[in-house]
């Protein structure tokens, strides 16, 4: 080690693989990995605005992980093999709603609304077929659900030691934050603080016992697209990541034993430098707090990982082929911004679940950014621009403010301070405030949305062909789970989920093996689900406007 | 009379910003507006409407569910001897947009629909003078 910036980051640099390519303009001109002054600052060194490596995307480009779901775990399946076929290096799968809340798909709720906006997971059955003929050991998987994120844990871990999996060797991504999903996304069952105790098990847990899982991935995604601003999305969302440190603390695990493990994902929306602006900020600011205010030591803990996905609010159902160009301007702001992983949305995703084609153009938008554009060969290439070095200051100096509200609520503790703002609705608030005020700008004209409020000619023109879920689909899986609930031992599933019960009224207990035995008795998602409602109770969110 | 809104999710889409933005330009626009909160039936919708006497209903849905949810609640009011209007908002793909016209809903309002439109359909939905 050297004090020289440059000189460090030269041996980190030299350290790191190189991914065989030219890395020269399309004319010929050889590319520096990275450019600014010997004493300024480079990628891979605290506080990390440049990026989280010194070598970016020199050594491995992002990972495009596409977001996908709808009707049974058979459909889900063949979309994941197009996926992969088509070039796609990550999975993310989307759960429908009676999933999303914990509901057997032969729920009375659960009825319009099975494999509509995702893939319905009732039981075992449904997870093996998810994943079947899927090397799960090349193709990492994110699995984006909340508040049964355990439960949906315990099926994951069931299915991969069937098949002669350990669970040590699983590497994969549980989305789990369930504070934004009070804020911001909506689909909560249990009340905070009981869910909170379930995202603790979870971590502790993977702690543990999954060393290659990522416990967390805290998600700012949702709260853009509820309506917040840029600085709102990256202050509630490190807060509500300093929130699971603190209830890592609580359970007697350090800030690294678990930091290292949370992971982030952020919106792209359609403003393109103030996007740049936010990732270089939101690393910047990790960086310090989980350092500075949380006394971390291990660097991978100062290093804050991030999941993009282009905003799907930027999407318009008039004239939707223009969405391809939304979603390659957003996908750039992300590369750009140095994320670590990218989902594109489709063209067709303010009308419907995207169809295969639809679905396959967005990859092939990150294929065009990876593969001829050339911006990948630089890290942090917009580093040292007076604009956008100033918008990073200001979007942090914007986040700070709002962290510090949020820390005050909390008489210092951000754990406290998140809890207390979603139960006073500050946070819900403060989203339908700005989703408000942006609104009007839009009424008013004075923003342009192409096809909607200007340039309105062609949007008459026929619908694109898009996916239809019928309600035979949502027949067939019922029918399955039925099949299901007649072909299990009763005995082992009543007896498991009676262990959970009991389990679930001792707060020092991690539920996470008696739910892993649920899941093998092939208990479904519901009745597990239900089970743990009767000891925590329901959340009901007080209606605010 | 200031014509009443209940602005309400039924079915399990937490979504709620289009909702939210939706009630306040009908605020703005000199309406009253209730709303129902999330994860309500159909049933609870109609005679939550029924009990505020509210002179329309505002449906809005993301997840897809409208086909069997809006149809649904247009029901359990006519069951309950209401001629309320019932209007959704959301993601609605075109086809759809006769299906639910055919169910009784009374107007449709897709991605993209701008604040006058909305409160002009509404308005011309109450009755004179009510």
């Amino acid at each position: 080690m050297t004090d020289n910036p440059y000189k460090t980051w030269r041996e980190a640099f030299d350290a790191a693989p190189t991914r065989d390519a030219d890395f020269t303009t399309l004319s010929g001109i050889p590319l520096e990995p990275v450019y600014g002054p010997e004493e300024g600052e480079f990628p891979g060194a605290y506080p990390y605005t440049r990026g989280i490596h010194a070598s970016m995307y020199r050594s491995k480009l992002w990972t495009m992980r596409m977001f996908a779901g709808f009707g049974t775990a058979v459909d889900t399946n063949a979309r994941f093999r197009e996926i992969i076929a088509a070039g796609g290096t990550g999975l993310s799968t989307a759960f429908d709603m009676p999933t999303l809340l914990g509901l057997d798909s032969d729920d009375p709720m659960s009825l319009g609304e099975v494999g509509r906006c995702g893939v319905a997971i009732d039981s075992l059955a449904d997870v093996r077929d998810l994943f079947a003929g899927i090397d799960l050991s090349r193709i990492t998987t994110s699995m984006t659900i909340n508040s049964p994120a355990a439960v949906m844990l315990a099926l994951f871990v069931a299915q991969a030691e069937e098949r002669g999996v350990k669970r040590s060797a699983l590497g994969g991504t549980l989305q789990n934050d369930i504070l934004k999903e009070y804020q911001a996304q909506k689909e909560f069952v249990f009340p905070p603080r009981q869910s909170m105790r379930l995202v603790r098990d979870t971590m502790a847990f993977t702690a543990a016992e999954m060393p290659k899982w990522n416990s967390i991935s805290v998600s700012g995604y949702h709260i853009r697209e509820a309506g917040s601003t840029a600085a709102e999305e990256l202050a509630f969302t490190l807060a509500n990541g300093f929130a699971y440190v603190e209830l890592a603390r609580e359970a007697g695990l350090t800030i690294d034993d678990v930091a290292p493990r949370l992971s982030f994902f952020f919106n792209a929306h359609i403003d393109f430098f103030e996007e740049i602006a936010k990732y270089r900020a939101a690393r910047r600011v990790w960086a310090t707090w989980t350092r500075g205010h949380y006394g971390a030591e291990d660097p991978r803990s100062w290093q804050l990982r991030f999941h993009t996905q282009t905003a799907g609010v930027s999407l318009t159902a008039q004239q939707p082929e223009v969405n391809i160009a939304r979603t390659a301007i957003e996908a750039l702001a992300g590369v750009l911004g140095g994320t670590q992983s990218l989902h594109t949305n489709s063209m067709d995703e303010a009308i419907a679940l995207p169809t295969a084609r639809a679905a396959r153009i967005a990859l092939r938008t990150q294929q065009v950014l990876a593969y001829e554009t050339n911006v990948a060969h630089v890290a942090d290439p917009l580093g040292g621009s007076w604009f956008v070095e100033e918008l990073t200051s200001e979007v942090e100096r914007q986040a700070e403010e709002i962290l510090a509200e949020i820390l005050d609520k909390g008489r210092g503790s951000m754990l406290e301070g998140c809890i207390a703002g979603i139960e006073e609705n500050w946070f819900q608030g403060r989203i339908a405030d700005s989703a408000y005020a942006l609104e009007k700008t839009f009424n008013a004209g004075r923003r342009i949305v192409v096809g909607v409020n200007a340039f309105t000619e062609g949007n008459e023109e026929e619908d694109l062909a898009i996916l239809r879920i019928t309600n035979a689909d949502e027949k067939k899986q019922v029918e399955r789970l039925a099949a299901v609930r007649q072909a299990r031992h009763a005995a082992r599933v009543e007896a498991a989920l009676a262990t959970l019960k009991r389990q679930a009224a001792d707060p020092t207990i991690n539920l996470m093996p008696a739910l892993i035995d649920a899941a093998k008795a092939e208990a479904t998602v519901g009745e597990m689900m239900g089970a743990m409602v009767t000891v925590f109770g329901r959340h009901v969110e007080v209606p605010s406007l | 009379m200031t014509t009443r809104v209940l602005v309400a999710k039924v079915g399990l889409d937490g979504h709620d910003r289009g909702i939210k933005v939706v009630a306040r330009i009908l605020r703005d626009a000199g309406m009253e507006v209730v709303y129902t909160g999330l994860f309500q039936t159909p049933e609870m919708v109609a005679v939550a409407a029924i009990q505020e006497d509210v002179d329309v209903v505002g449906l809005s849905m993301l997840s897809g569910a409208h086909l069997t949810l809006a149809p649904l609640v247009v029901a359990a009011l006519r069951e309950r001897g209401s001629d309320i209007p019932v209007v959704v908002g959301g993601i609605v793909p075109g086809n759809d947009v006769e299906d639910l016209t055919a169910a009784g809903v009374a107007a449709i309002f897709g991605p993209g629909a701008s604040a006058e439109e909305i409160v002009t359909a509404i308005t011309t939905l109450v009755p004179q003078g009510h």
